[in-house]
């Protein structure tokens, strides 16, 4: 349990927030003519990581390669890296503002913390292979291809609540 | 025709990556305040109690969407010039599902994850480290799956391609379903609500 005393505000009405949201991402594509990201960022972390501990065997995997770029530039100095080390600030700033910064484990009642990190690093990691599968994820394709009608992004989108509803039964001891 | 400003060569590469630290700041920022650093909130959306990641997703989709549509029209957004991935539908597809299974397992996806390990939460660092497994884990296998992974191509495809509509009908269809769904979501919530309290199955 953390010792923050501070009561959090509440959310934000979630169209308001879905507002800001939307902006950001108008934003993006006015701007750079792109939209956002997350799984790309980590992606590139582990590319860079697997260059480091075993060269030879990075260069000969093609998806390694494809993030580790041809070599002309540093793969850190990646414009969704920044974008995510922006998103971890953000959500710092937003959270400390609000009063929501709390060090704890988010769960059901009827779970153990133990049992929750399991779930989570599981979930984690399904999301890693998934997000790789289909080119991005939430932010990559669903909000970013979403919003310029991209096919695959709205087959993606409706797949990702399929899967979650019908998981979710078989899990609801994790949240219920 | 003035926009993106990046590709009509308003600024070069180093001026993009503190654009996309301000434009991260903001995404973090938004995500937060909507309560997507909690994954309860995240998970109530797939038990129906609370329909936020929906609304959220689809007001943020619209915002964007409009914004876009309205930009190209009064001809400031070149949209030829705004990226839009190439489609793989059978790996999307499949991707979507395993991802929809990670989302309500973990309790996040990847960019809420940050802003929930970034206010504190561990099960949103933790979830940080398996994604990080998980990427691992494809790369290393990625020779095995490469064949999928490039099956099903369709290029650079959009709903009116695909349906033979005008981009504006699409864009007022999108609009009409998404005011419908969040009709249908704020009711659903109400049922849930009548429903609690009535011992559970």
């Amino acid at each position: 349990m953390s010792t923050n005393t501070r009561v959090p505000q509440p959310y934000w009405n979630p169209y308001l927030a879905g507002i800001g949201l939307g902006l950001v991402l108008l934003a993006s594509y006015v701007i750079m003519g792109r939209g956002l990201g997350a799984s790309g960022a980590l992606t590139t972390l582990v590319a860079v990581g697997a260059n480091a501990a075993a060269p030879a065997h990075a260069a000969a995997n093609a998806f390694y390669r494809e993030y580790l770029g041809d070599g002309s530039k540093n793969p850190l100095m990646d414009w969704l890296v920044f974008e995510v080390i922006g998103v971890f600030v953000g959500g710092f700033i937003s959270g400390a503002l609000a009063g929501r910064i709390r060090v704890i484990t988010e769960k059901g009642p009827n779970i153990s913390a133990r049992s929750r990190l399991f779930f989570a690093f599981i979930g984690g990691g399904l999301m890693g292979v998934g997000a790789k599968l289909a080119r991005g994820c939430t932010s990559g394709q669903a909000l970013t291809g979403g919003a310029v009608l991209n096919v695959g992004s709205w087959a993606f989108m409706l797949c990702v609540f399929g899967g979650a509803y019908a998981m979710a039964y078989f899990i609801r001891r994790e949240w219920l | 025709m003035i926009a993106p400003f990046y590709k009509y060569g308003l600024f070069g590469d180093s001026v993009s990556l503190i654009v996309a630290f301000v434009v991260g700041i903001g995404f973090g920022f938004f995500l937060e305040r909507a309560g997507f650093g909690n994954a309860r909130v995240l998970a109530a959306q797939f038990y129906f109690t609370d329909l936020r990641v929906f609304k959220v997703m689809f007001t943020a989709i619209l915002t964007a969407m409009l914004g876009i549509f309205y930009l190209s029209w009064i001809g400031f957004l070149d949209l030829s010039l705004v990226y839009v991935s190439d489609t793989y539908l059978l790996p999307q597809v499949v991707g979507g599902l395993i991802l929809g299974f990670g989302f309500v397992i973990g309790g996040y996806c990847p960019g809420t994850s940050a802003v929930s390990a970034s206010t504190g939460r561990i099960d949103g660092a933790i979830y940080l480290v398996g994604m990080l497994a998980g990427l691992i884990v494809f790369a290393e296998f990625f020779p095995l799956v490469e064949g999928f992974y490039t099956s099903t191509p369709m290029g650079r495809i959009t709903l009116p391609d695909l349906f033979h509509l005008s981009y504006g009908v699409v864009v007022f269809l999108v609009v009409i379903m998404a005011v419908g769904g969040f009709a249908g979501a704020t009711w659903a919530e109400k049922a849930m609500a009548a429903r609690k309290g009535a011992p559970k199955a």
